[in-house]
């Protein structure tokens, strides 16, 4: 009978879903205030890029260009170069960030733990051209991480000195 | 009417039309919070502080909105008809008292807009006539959703109105009179004075079949976003579409006011003013209203109508069967 189910209904399973709707009204929140509190990330998240340096403060990228090989949304251009002493570096290292899709690969692909994606991602801005980092940029990034993480006194995660052979390699002429 | 009386109506219908504004404009933030809670968000809370300034900004909003009038749309009802919804939510509070007579020098006044001595008829007549802003306001915009939602409403009005009319009789045959002032003096002794001890079921069904009548979930079935876009205010933007939201929220707020005003004493109750009293029974079952929009889902068409039909209306002749026996024994 409608009846019967209807006060069933009524007052078996509605009070209980009340019930449960009234706790979860005093619950905590989930909501993080966002502009007022920073979100707390793992250290996994993949945010803003940055190049990474020597202790020395030269730069490891070699332009080996892996990592723009690696890239699926092509986000990578770069210029290679050698200094007099034969050292490759690059010349020009762009990241359009509006291609990039924060994958990354471009870290996985690296040799010489020179790129890597930190935790910045208010990087707003109001032209598409302020969107391709470059190498300064890039570097600049890395700066400012670095000088946090000596600020708190946290071990670096990257090797700190330059990977040698134990034999010196003689010049080839 | 000498013109101090008449001065003193005045300000006292100033008084209560702007209370009620306020109130429509808080409950809109207070239901949006409330529901964000339940849902473990935290709502509206960047205007202002905590957001306070939230139903100011939605207002500027809607005022400065196009006022889109469809083109196939009956361009005189289409106007009339957010209007002929919002002027009788607004006169309905008119006869719910909301406080105890007071005496300001020498002047007794009675905190009530109107006394009447139908006030409930009065306010089933006015709830009534909003169906009609509703149903014009449907067919008029020349939209089969706005028409779907018109149809429906018409429907479940007709349904629930017997069932919000009928629920209440059991309350008017142990008072003896339509006056909501004088039920409200006969509930002011103690708390077990207040009808709801010797009315619970109709209680019940009133508080259902006035949520119906409000279009509020789980009886929102006229406006339906999920299968119906909008329901009867899918053509309706800016202004014109407020006025339909701001009457349903006073036509929530009023029937608050009326329950708490049959059922729980009205502004009844010990040491604090009668007006806060009246305020915390409102806010209440304002309360109730958005913890159950929180919790249950939509009907369905049927399901609506055979339940006004089949349950709400033979259980509330029942309860005036009872109420009658009761009272001849």
């Amino acid at each position: 009978m409608a009846i019967v189910e209807t006060l069933k209904s009524v007052f078996l399973a509605i009070p209980r879903g009340l019930s449960i709707t009234f706790k979860y009204f005093l619950k905590k929140k989930v909501t993080t205030k966002y502009p007022d509190v920073k979100p707390v990330f793992e250290d996994r998240f993949r945010g803003l890029h940055y190049l990474t340096r020597y202790p020395d403060g030269k730069e490891r990228c070699v332009s080996c260009g892996l990592c723009a090989i690696a890239c699926p949304p092509d986000a990578i251009y770069m210029e290679p170069a050698e200094t007099e002493t034969g050292e490759r570096y690059a010349r020009v290292f762009e990241i359009n960030e509006l291609r990039c899709i924060f994958c990354g690969y471009c870290e996985e692909a690296c040799p010489e733990e020179a790129i890597f994606l930190g935790h910045e991602f208010e990087f707003s801005a109001g032209d598409r051209g302020d969107f391709i980092y470059t190498k300064e940029m890039l570097l600049a990034n890395f700066d400012k991480i670095e000088k946090d993480r000596v600020a708190k006194n946290i071990k670096p995660f990257i090797r700190q000195e330059k990977f040698q052979f134990k034999k010196p390699a003689e010049p080839l002429h | 009417m000498t013109p101090v009386q008449i001065i003193i109506e005045t300000i006292k219908v100033i008084i209560i039309f702007a209370g009620l504004m306020t109130a429509i404009a808080y409950t809109t933030y207070f239901e949006r919070r409330i529901v964000a809670l339940i849902q473990s968000r935290i709502g509206p809370n960047r205007v202002g502080p905590i957001g306070l300034l939230q139903p100011v900004a939605d207002a500027v909003k809607l005022l400065f909105k196009e006022e889109f009038l469809p083109e196939k749309s009956s361009k005189i009802i289409f106007s009339l008809a957010p209007l002929i919804t919002f002027i009788p939510a607004c006169m309905a509070i008119a006869v719910i008292p909301v406080g105890n007579t007071i005496s300001i020098a020498g002047y007794h006044i009675n905190l009530v807009v109107s006394d009447l001595n139908v006030g409930i008829l009065y306010i089933f007549a006015l709830s009534s006539l909003g169906v009609y802003g509703i149903v014009l306001g449907g067919w008029s915009s020349n939209s089969k959703y706005s028409f779907l939602g018109g149809m429906r409403s018409s429907a479940q009005m007709i349904s629930y109105e017997i069932g919000l009319g009928l629920s209440v009789v059991g309350v008017l045959m142990i008072a003896g009179t339509f006056s909501i002032a004088e039920i409200v003096r006969q509930q002011s002794g103690s708390i077990l004075s207040w009808y709801f001890f010797k009315q619970p079921v109709a209680f019940f069904l009133f508080f259902i079949s006035a949520m119906a009548e409000v279009n509020r979930l789980p009886f929102d079935l006229p406006e339906a976003e999920s299968e119906l876009v909008g329901g009867y205010n899918t053509e309706y933007a800016g202004m014109r579409f407020g006025l339909f939201y701001l009457a349903e929220y006073g036509n929530m707020i009023t029937v608050s006011a009326l329950a708490a005003s049959l059922f729980f004493g009205g502004w009844a109750g010990p040491v604090l003013p009668p007006v806060i009293w009246f305020l915390i029974k409102v806010i209440f079952f304002l309360f109730v209203f958005v913890w159950v929009r929180g919790t249950l889902p939509r009907f369905r068409y049927d399901q609506l109508l055979r339940f006004g039909w089949l349950v709400l209306i033979p259980l509330t002749l029942v309860n005036i069967f009872v109420t009658g026996l009761i009272m001849v024994m």
